[in-house]
């Protein structure tokens, strides 16, 4: 190939073009005929729910699937990507929406794994004064000997667009980059980003689900719906219910339960100078002080990895604490299944698939998990009926649209949408939750999904339920809450409501100033 | 006798030749196994590959008349059993720790089978490296009496410690073994680079069992390894998944292996079964010691002994 090494390519943005792309994985057609187009030098967003094919079109572009039909024309020529090293010969990279970093590895080890022509036998002297040079010149600072998996998400993230940018990528692809940064970071990092790309060395294809990222750095669109091309334009000429009605095929259903006006409740849930510890023994939760009243969803914001993961799981029963308390209506609550059947204590974690399901167990015992020990299920205090599991399961899953082929489907077949709705179904089916606890319940998930999800933590909140909702995502926590407060190393920092929020003044107290 | 009249030394130089003698194959192995779960794979097996290299090392030599060609065989042989328990464990499904119970047994039942014609003639053994002329001392002189594979298990983990920090290949293990899908993502061929540590790991155990059979105790015998290769799998442990702290454990662990003879030698024979069990015993002590519920281990490779 005719194509100079990286290191000695001129910094020019990279014209980029898909013509008529088509990939079938048996008879599905996940990219029916796709065309799009990203002249050099801009910043183009790619949109569509969640399974409406844009992974898979980039995948086809970093060479990870070969396309059925169709060319991809790169700077004039139709060119084959047959791995992502090829896609890197050409100057294309790609951020995933997971981290790629290797935990164990500093930051510069990282980046120096990252080179495909990485020498046999590194010089680290050489690559340190390399990484230095490049250090310069690079958008942000990140200590290159930290291990990666000691950096924050935000840190993490940035070190990911280091990548790409030490590789000398003309072309970036970014997969919902900032859904793990707080408002102001992912400003940060996308402006940088942009003025990139405005300095004519970058092109960019941003796969986003927020609007605001949209208007803020996007110069066009391109939707995708159910694999087929749903629309094109520029951003200047379009407004965000148009882009909304591109994405959901005009038919979106605005059924968002409203929250209702009501008088705060009794107490339901009180934490007292609560503190754990994270995986490796340091603190990571310290003197929590936090009460929940019936009716009311107290929000908790944070940059990941500031504590509430080891918060929630305290409450889940799945981490000891090393001090203070959890009471439940006045009564101390240690987490074990008599204490969270006795107090109606519900929960929706995060990963639900990982915290609140055995994948391999079928959709109906899943669901039976709350249930299976007691009638009408459970029968004679150790036998379970198999025909009331499947009846009992059949019913909520109609009634929380969760879409499996069967109730005996193993749930880690199901998409992570639905085993979130399988988990809601659970959770809040029988309508007897009186404290729930939720972390990120939407995270990763399409519009008409979140919709549904959030609707019913506003409808269990009408009923009386004392809601606890851990949340990376801002938007979610000001359209749910009735107090917001903010997490950081551990503790809570600040208190407002949603009616009072400034962004600004959330984002400094999550970034810990 | 001389031996009462340096008296307590008698022991101490005992222990301090059984670390360098008895710590070789522990060495070796836990260098083998360190390198297979640096790629996040366990090898059970290496007990099983120990006992393969340590009767291919006997049988070989006794065949050839050349104990170093006894040792190539070895490394051959494990490194056969080790790409048997890699290929297994590359396929969908299969948790490396059965794969791994069955490669002990595997291993140690061919081993048996092959090694039955070699129990009893003598092989030519390796030769001693004797650092102990100086010393009119004749406990001093035969402690001094260093096996080959001794320095060349130094070199092994002074080498390894490098090959992590500063090769591709050694940056690529490590990739793989603490986030596979990072690896992929950065292109590196997961199946591959494990088989390779795997196939590489279990050479070196089957080196360790050439000590067992050609230096010390110098014999093929069906008890020859006594446990040593899964003794290792705690000692990699202990030593955080450091080649060179590998090193110190594994002398630490022969010295203790040593301590019931020592003491036989200057005549207390009380407790002489509970002194040998004392390798065993530190090793259930390592393994209560660094293993807590509350916190995971620091320098544990990330995808160690999970499915992916």
């Amino acid at each position: 190939m005719l194509i100079p090494p990286p290191a000695e390519r001129p910094l020019q943005p990279l014209p980029l073009e898909l013509v008529k792309l088509t990939k079938r994985f048996g008879a599905f057609v996940a990219n029916d005929q796709i065309s799009l187009k990203v002249p050099p030098g801009t910043f183009h967003a790619l949109l569509g729910e969640n399974g409406a094919g844009k992974s898979t079109l980039v995948k086809c572009i970093m060479g990870y699937h070969q396309a059925d039909e169709g060319d991809l024309v790169i700077d004039g020529h139709s060119r084959e990507i047959r791995s992502p090293y090829d896609a890197y010969q050409f100057g294309i990279g790609m951020v995933y929406q997971h981290f790629t970093l290797v935990p164990a590895m500093t930051v510069a080890e990282n980046l120096v794994l990252s080179r495909p022509n990485t020498p046999g036998i590194i010089r680290w002297k050489e690559e340190r004064e390399h990484l230095r040079e490049f250090m310069k010149t690079a958008p942000f600072q990140v200590d290159l000997d930290t291990p990666a998996g000691q950096l924050a998400a935000g840190q993490k993230q940035k070190v990911e667009i280091l990548k790409q940018l030490y590789l000398n990528s003309r072309f970036l692809i970014l997969d919902e980059p900032t859904s793990v940064l707080t408002p102001a970071e992912a400003d940060e990092v996308l402006g940088l980003i942009r003025d990139k790309v405005k300095a004519g060395h970058l092109s960019v294809l941003l796969i986003t689900h927020k609007f605001r990222e949209v208007f803020a750095f996007c110069d066009e669109i391109t939707v995708l719906r159910r694999g087929k091309f749903a629309g094109a334009g520029k951003v200047a000429d379009l407004r965000a219910d148009d882009m909304a009605a591109m994405m959901m095929g005009g038919q979106r259903e605005a059924r968002v339960v409203r929250k209702l006006p009501r008088e705060r409740g009794p107490a339901a849930l009180e934490l007292k100078g609560l503190c754990a510890n994270q995986d490796n023994g340091l603190p990571a939760v310290n003197q929590v002080n936090l009460t929940i009243h019936e009716g009311e969803v107290v929000g908790i914001a944070g940059v990941s990895g500031n504590g509430q993961r080891e918060l929630v799981e305290v409450l889940a029963g799945q981490r000891p604490a090393t001090g203070g308390t959890v009471q439940v209506h006045g009564q101390a609550y240690s987490a074990t299944r008599a204490e969270a059947f006795q107090h109606k204590v519900f929960l929706l974690p995060e990963e639900p698939l990982r915290n609140a399901c055995v994948p391999g167990m079928t959709v109906a015992e899943n669901i039976a998990f709350r249930s299976f020990d007691r009638p009408p299920i459970g029968r004679a205090g150790c036998f379970v009926s198999r025909p009331a599991i499947r009846k009992f399961a059949q019913e909520l899953i109609t009634r929380f649209s969760v879409k499996t082929r069967s109730t005996e489907t193993p749930i880690g077949d199901l998409s992570g949408g639905n085993v979130q709705r399988a988990v809601l179904a659970r959770e809040l089916g029988p309508g007897t939750a009186q404290v729930l606890i939720t972390a990120n319940p939407c995270f990763g998930l399409d519009f008409a999904a979140v919709e549904s999800i959030h609707s019913q933590i506003t409808e269990a909140r009408n009923r009386g339920v004392a809601v606890l909702l851990v949340s990376e995502d801002l938007d979610e926590l000001l359209a749910l809450a009735d107090r917001l407060l903010v997490i950081s190393h551990g503790e809570l920092v600040y208190e407002t409501t949603p009616a009072q929020a400034e962004i600004n003044t959330i984002g400094h107290h999550m970034a810990g100033h | 006798m001389i031996t009462e009249s340096i008296g307590g030394w008698g022991v101490v130089i005992g222990i301090l030749a059984g670390a360098v003698r008895g710590g070789t194959p522990f060495l070796l192995v836990s260098l083998g196994e360190c390198l297979t779960e640096k790629s996040g794979k366990i090898n059970l097996g290496l007990e099983g590959v120990l006992l393969i290299g340590a009767m291919s090392a006997y049988a070989v030599s006794y065949q050839t008349g050349s104990p170093w060609v006894g040792v190539a065989a070895a490394g051959i042989a494990g490194a056969i059993l080790g790409a048997i328990h890699a290929f297994l464990v590359s396929r969908p499904k299969v948790n490396d720790i059965a794969a791994g119970i069955a490669m002990l047994i595997f291993g140690s039942g061919c081993a048996f089978f092959l090694g039955k014609p070699y129990i009893q003639p003598s092989a030519p053994q390796l030769p001693a490296i004797a650092l102990g002329g100086w010393s009119s001392i004749p406990q001093v002189e035969a402690a001094l009496k260093i096996s080959p594979l001794f320095f060349f298990g130094v070199a092994a983990a002074f080498l390894l410690q490098a090959f992590f920090r500063s090769t591709r290949w050694g940056m690529q293990v490590r990739a793989v073994g603490d986030s596979p899908a990072a690896a992929q993502a950065l292109g590196i061929s997961v199946p591959r680079t494990r088989f390779a540590a795997i196939v590489t790991g279990s050479a070196l155990g089957g080196m360790g069992g050439a000590h067992l059979s050609l230096f010390y105790p110098g014999a093929w015998t069906e008890a020859i390894s006594s446990g040593q290769g899964l003794m290792a799998v705690a000692l990699v442990i202990f030593a955080r998944w450091n080649p060179v702290k590998c090193l110190w454990a594994s002398l630490l662990f022969g010295g203790a292996q040593a301590v019931g003879p020592s003491l036989q030698a200057v005549g207390i024979s009380t407790g002489y079964y509970l002194w040998n069990a004392s390798p065993y015993i530190l090793t259930l002590g390592v393994m209560i010691l660094t293993c807590s519920p509350k916190r995971t281990l620091i320098g544990a490779p990330g995808a160690l002994g999970s499915s992916s």
